[in-house]
């Protein structure tokens, strides 16, 4: 999200708030366009409407220039394809990632939300996503190649979750109270509870993490545990992670992989 | 033999200060855990009890037919949304507000109802029982319809209320440690400015910019905390100190008393200075009914008030979101003059 910030007379200001929007057009793909929304926040002095009028035309009009500009970095999965081929050795030709048990698993990115992808790639690219694996590749990328390769992992089928097959039962038992339940006694609320019915994942921010394989969930939970991955909004899987034991976090992970993938 | 004997002897005498000390350890261990979480400890006179959890239920020696109705209380209480169009209209389950399945304190828990009531009420001015307590939930919180009196899912909620109060004797008389939501004390000033600032900094994004939350394939994820969709005039959330209350105590989600007093007093300010469906008192007039439930409620809320920000006043409106109809036939007062 991008935010910007107008100063007008009178001590008013406009807080432009760019949210991105996930539409599906007629012909099957997905399409990222992004939508401006203004808002207006009064300081101190108490306006009449009449004074207002000039920060509301001109908020809209910000807003209007920021639509035409932002429809430059809308995905198109057909160009994004191409870029993808620079992601095939590791995320494979079906976006479905690799388990690699006891090594660094490859996210299944197929059926991610579009928006959640993309916020990725450029919290790789700008630093404040740490990974040594994906920053060669995420530098060859612009925005509108971010864009591009995004939607299309976006539309692509989903593909079953790895590394859970082997998991006993008393661990699945655990990893599904985690998931569905969450355990109050350690303030741990299920990952359900932001991660949407199924954990199909919950609008731009919060990805589906049923079927994703459990060797990245299980590092992403211990990264954020370690404080080496924080870019999540407000701390919100960080604050939780830190109180989760690792056997907890092994539980949560091969239950997840073990559930149904669907597109969200 | 003598050693034995001795052995026994022994163990007959430390068996129960075992056990005590096992109970002392594990109360220590939650309370600890709470005031990690930046809860405050409980006073020495106050009554501190650990709910059982869905997971003592299947071990619980209980009569299994007991145990599958309080399976379906609590499948009630955590997706109430079932009950959409019948009894909720509506976002919200029970679950919204009281969080860890109404078992965390600091968050409205729920067992203190099962042991309190019946008792007076000076909401509804009258002696109200669990399931009327229940009903005063679907009624304002739920925008609905109570379940009937006596119904199969009215007696499931009840008894996934009263089976969390196991072992606690009724009407204690030591005062509940964490239950309601407890307020901060409320700072000399509020701001709506700051409030509506630190809302879409630390809430919109899983509560919408625009209070209306988050709902996937027909289920909750996030509640709508104002608009159609959310709680109406009538629920205690709009009294600015439960809503300051449940803030400080339970958001942002997994972040308990992250936000400072005023930072969640002020947010309470913001959200409850938002339009939401009528009350269903309503007289048909709102200065009048703000008026009339004044001492018992409005008081503590904006409705009926002047909106700072835009003059709007607050409650003018026949809106009553999804619900068809004002009030519910259940709400009515009692006297046994």
């Amino acid at each position: 999200m991008c935010i910007s910030i107008f100063a007008f007379r009178r001590g008013s200001l406009a807080l432009l708030t760019f949210v991105k929007q996930e539409l599906r057009p007629h012909y099957g793909y997905k399409h990222i366009t992004i939508s401006a929304k203004a808002y207006l926040f009064r300081t101190r002095e108490r306006q009449s409407t009449v004074s207002k009028l000039p920060v509301i035309l001109a908020a809209i009009g910000l807003a209007t220039t920021a639509g035409i500009a932002s429809a430059a970095v809308s995905g198109d999965p057909q160009n994004g394809k191409e870029v993808a081929n620079l992601c095939v050795a590791c995320h494979q030709a079906d976006g479905s990632g690799k388990h690699i048990e006891g090594g660094e698993s490859w996210p299944r990115l197929a059926g991610l939300n579009a928006t959640y992808l993309a916020k990725q790639l450029h919290d790789i690219k700008d630093g404040s996503r740490t990974s040594p694996t994906m920053m060669p590749f995420v530098n060859m990328l612009d925005d509108q190649k971010i864009a591009d390769v995004a939607a299309y992992y976006s539309q692509l089928e989903p593909t079953a979750g790895e590394g859970g097959q082997k998991a006993d039962d008393a661990l699945l038992t655990r990893g599904e109270q985690l998931a569905q339940r969450g355990d109050w006694s350690q303030y741990v609320v299920s990952c359900k509870s932001c991660h949407g019915p199924g954990n199909q994942g919950a609008g731009d921010v919060f990805p589906g993490i049923a079927g994703q394989h459990a060797g990245y969930i299980e590092a992403q939970l211990k990264a954020w545990k370690e404080g080496t991955r924080k870019n999540d909004p407000q701390d919100l899987m960080g604050s939780i992670a830190r109180r989760m034991s690792d056997t907890d976090i092994h539980a949560v992970a091969v239950w997840l992989a073990n559930q149904n993938t669907a597109s969200n | 033999m003598m050693r034995t004997l001795l052995t026994v002897a022994l163990s007959g005498c430390v068996m129960l200060p075992i056990t005590a000390a096992a109970n002392d350890d594990r109360t220590q261990a939650y309370i600890d855990q709470l005031t990690a979480m930046g809860f405050p400890a409980p006073n020495e006179n106050q009554l501190v009890h650990i709910p059982p959890s869905m997971a003592d239920l299947e071990e619980a020696d209980i009569h299994p037919e007991l145990k599958k109705v309080i399976r379906r209380g609590y499948d009630l209480f955590t997706n109430t949304q079932q009950l959409r169009g019948k009894n909720v209209f509506n976002n919200m389950n029970c679950s919204s507000c009281h969080l860890g399945e109404g078992r965390m304190p600091f968050s409205a828990p729920i067992w203190p109802a099962a042991v309190t009531l019946p008792g007076y009420r000076g909401k509804n001015g009258h002696v109200n029982n669990l399931e009327e307590r229940i009903a005063g939930c679907f009624t304002y919180s739920m925008n609905g319809k109570p379940l009937e009196y006596g119904s199969d899912d009215m007696l499931a909620l009840s008894a996934y209320h009263q089976w969390l109060a196991t072992g606690v004797e009724m009407y204690p008389k030591q005062p509940i440690y964490g239950r309601g939501f407890p307020a901060p004390e409320r700072p000399a000033e509020l701001s709506y400015t700051n409030g509506e600032e630190l809302y879409q900094e630390n809430c919109a994004v899983c509560h919408g910019e625009n209070g209306a939350g988050l709902r996937v394939d027909g289920h909750t994820v996030f509640p709508a905390p104002w608009g159609d969709m959310s709680n109406n005039w009538g629920a205690g959330i709009v009294r600015l100190h439960t809503a300051a209350g449940f803030i400080k105590n339970n958001m942002p989600l997994g972040q308990p008393n992250s936000l400072s007093d005023q930072e969640a007093w002020d947010i309470a300010f913001y959200m409850d200075s938002q339009e939401r469906p009528q009350d269903p008192r309503y007289t048909g007039d709102v200065k009048e009914t703000a008026e009339e439930f004044g001492p018992t409620f409005h008081k503590h809320s904006l409705y009926g008030q002047i909106r700072e920000s835009d003059g709007k006043l607050l409650g003018d409106h026949n809106n009553t979101g999804d619900k068809p109809f004002l009030k519910p036939d259940s709400v009515r007062s009692r006297s046994f003059d």
